[in-house]
C-alpha cells in the first residue's frame, strides 16, 4: 500500500519553515550546507534558495558522496557506483549542516560525518532532514526536522523530486502487507 | 562480471563493465589529491601482491591502489617465492589462498595463465599481467586518460605503435578500445607484429605516414632493447628513424593529440625527448597518476558481490 504523507505545498512549507530555523539559529556565516546524494543534493539546493531569499546572508552548498564510507561497504557493495564528492570549500573551522531526504538508521549521517571529517576539522556538524522516520541505530539526531513519521520497521519512505524527473514533489510510505 | 570474479582481460569485459570501471576511477582520483588520501571502503579486506615477474611500478600502484582503500596489502615476489624452490605457480597460489585473502593481483611471464589459475582459485584475480598476452589495467588506463583528454573514445583515430607482438598492452588496448568504438591502427615493423592481429579489429600498417596521420591518440610502445640481438630489427638507430615518434612525425597527426607511452621509455629510441617532455602532447605522467585510479576502481568493484543500497 501506497500513501501520500507530504505533498508539494507541505513539503515546501517544511523546507521553508527549516531554513528560517537555520537563519535564526545561524551564528557564523556563510551558512555551508552539505547535500549527501542524491535527493539530500536537491534538497540542499531549495534550502541555499530560501536561507538567500529570507535572511540575505550568504550560503555555500557542496554535494557529498558517501558510498566508499558505508559501514556494508566492504561486505558487497562492489558494484555500487561511486559518484563525485564536490566540495570546493574549506571544511576546517566551518559551520557545516549537512542535509538529506530521509534519517532512518542514521548510518547514512554516520558514514557522512567520516567523510567531512577526512577533509578537514569542521567547527561545528549539524544536520537538517525533510522526514524523520524512526528506527535509529545510532546515537544520531537531526537538529532541524521537516516533518516526524511514524514507521513500521520494514516500511519505505520514498521521497520523489522534481529535480529528479518526477511531475510533483511528494513524499509517500510504502508498506508491505496490507 | 567483475564482482566476485576479477578482472584477467579486457577480452572477457564488457562495454558496460568498462565503463563503470572507467567511471568510478575519475570519482576514486579525488581520493588521491586530499591530504587524507585514505577512504575506509576495504578495511579489513587483504589484497595479495603476487608477482612472478620483476615489476616495480605496476606493483607499487596497486600497492597504493589498495593502501588508499584501507586494505591490507601483502606483497609476494618471485625472488622470495617458492617457485624457486620447484613448487608450481598453481601450489603457490593455493598456498597463500588457504591464507584467506580477498583477492590477488597477479603478474607472470607466461600468456594465457590467468585463466588458467582462475579455473584452480576461488579468490578473483586481477591481472597485473601475463607474458605477451593482456595487462588489462594498462588498457583500462589508457582507456581513462583518453576519455579525460577528449571526452569519448569512440571514433577517434587511436594508433599503437612498436613492439606489437610482444606487447600485452597492445593487446589489452584493442580488445578495451576496440569495444567503445575507437578506430585502432597498429604501426609496427613487420617483424614485431603478426597479420593474425588485423582480426582483432585493429587495422595494421608499415607505413608511418598513414599511421600518423590525423591521428588522436598515439601509443608508444617500448622497444625492448634485449630482443635487438634477435635480429628483429637491423639496428636501434634505424628504428628510432623509421618508427620512433619525433617531432616532426607528429605534426602529422590533428593538433590536439596527445601521446602515451606505458613506460618505461627509451629516449630517443620509440620516442624524442623533445615529443616525451612535450607538456601541450604528452600524458605520460597522467597515465601514471590515472593508474592508481584505475587500480583502486578495480580493485573495489572486484571485492564485494554487489547490492543496492536502501535506506530511506
Amino acid at each position: 500500500m501506497k500513501s501520500v504523507i507530504m505533498d508539494s505545498t507541505a513539503i515546501e512549507r517544511a523546507l521553508k519553515r527549516i531554513a528560517h530555523e537555520i537563519i535564526e539559529k545561524h551564528t557564523s556565516v556563510p551558512v555551508s550546507l552539505i547535500g549527501i546524494r542524491t535527493a539530500g543534493v536537491f534538497i540542499a539546493s531549495r534550502l541555499a534558495e530560501y536561507i538567500g531569499q529570507f535572511g540575505r546572508i550568504p550560503v555555500q552548498t557542496a554535494i557529498l558522496d558517501i558510498t566508499l564510507y558505508r559501514d556494508d561497504a566492504a561486505k558487497g557493495a562492489g558494484r555500487a557506483i561511486v559518484r563525485a564528492t564536490e566540495i570546493h570549500f574549506s571544511v576546517d573551522n566551518t559551520f557545516i549542516i549537512l542535509v538529506d531526504d530521509v534519517l532512518f538508521t542514521g548510518r547514512t549521517v554516520r558514514a557522512a560525518m567520516d567523510a567531512v571529517i577526512d577533509l578537514g576539522r569542521p567547527k561545528v556538524i549539524q544536520l537538517a532532514v525533510l522526514v524523520d522516520r524512526g528506527h535509529r541505530e545510532l546515537p544520531i539526531k537531526a537538529d532541524y526536522t521537516g516533518k516526524n513519521i511514524p514507521t513500521m520497521d520494514d516500511d519505505q519512505i520514498k521521497v520523489v523530486l522534481t529535480e529528479s524527473g518526477s511531475k510533483e514533489d511528494a513524499v509517500y510510505v510504502i508498506r508491505k502487507g496490507d | 562480471m567483475v564482482s566476485g570474479k576479477g578482472i584477467i582481460g579486457l577480452k572477457y569485459l564488457g562495454k558496460d563493465d568498462i565503463e563503470k570501471i572507467v567511471e568510478t576511477a575519475f570519482s576514486m582520483r579525488d581520493i588521491s589529491k586530499r591530504s587524507v588520501k585514505k577512504v575506509p571502503t576495504l578495511r579489513g579486506k587483504t589484497v595479495i601482491n603476487l608477482f612472478f615477474e620483476s615489476s616495480t611500478r605496476t606493483k607499487t600502484s596497486f600497492e597504493i591502489a589498495a593502501k588508499r582503500l584501507s586494505a591490507d596489502v601483502v606483497n609476494f615476489s618471485y625472488a622470495s617465492s617458492s617457485t624457486s624452490k620447484g613448487e608450481t605457480t598453481i601450489d603457490t597460489a593455493k598456498n597463500i589462498e588457504a591464507m584467506n585473502p580477498d583477492v590477488f593481483i597477479i603478474r607472470h611471464a607466461s600468456s594465457g595463465i590467468m585463466e588458467l589459475l582462475s579455473r584452480h582459485l576461488k579468490t578473483p584475480i586481477i591481472s597485473a599481467g601475463d607474458g605477451t598476452n593482456e595487462h588489462p589495467t594498462q588498457g583500462l588506463l589508457d582507456i581513462m586518460t583518453i576519455r579525460d583528454e577528449k571526452k569519448r573514445i569512440d571514433g577517434l583515430k587511436v594508433v599503437v605503435a612498436g613492439d606489437i607482438y610482444h606487447s600485452r598492452v597492445a593487446r589489452s588496448d584493442i580488445y578495451g578500445m576496440g569495444k567503445l568504438g575507437a578506430k585502432v591502427y597498429f604501426f609496427s615493423p613487420p617483424t614485431l607484429i603478426t597479420e593474425d592481429y588485423a582480426s582483432l579489429g585493429a587495422r595494421v600498417t608499415y607505413d608511418a605516414q598513414e599511421a600518423f596521420t590525423d591521428a588522436d591518440v598515439i601509443i608508444m610502445l617500448r622497444i625492448q632493447l634485449e630482443r635487438q640481438a634477435t635480429g628483429l630489427f637491423p639496428s636501434t638507430r634505424e628504428y628510432a628513424k623509421v618508427f620512433g615518434l619525433n617531432e616532426q612525425r607528429l605534426k602529422l597527426a590533428k593538433p590536439d593529440v596527445i601521446v602515451m607511452h606505458p613506460g618505461p621509455i627509451n629516449r630517443g629510441l620509440e620516442l624524442s625527448s623533445g615529443v616525451a617532455d612535450n607538456k601541450e602532447h604528452s600524458r605520460v605522467l597522467k597515465q601514471v597518476e590515472n593508474g592508481v585510479s584505475i587500480r583502486m576502481s578495480a580493485i573495489y568493484h572486484t571485492i564485494g558481490e554487489g547490492h543496492e543500497y536502501t535506506d530511506n
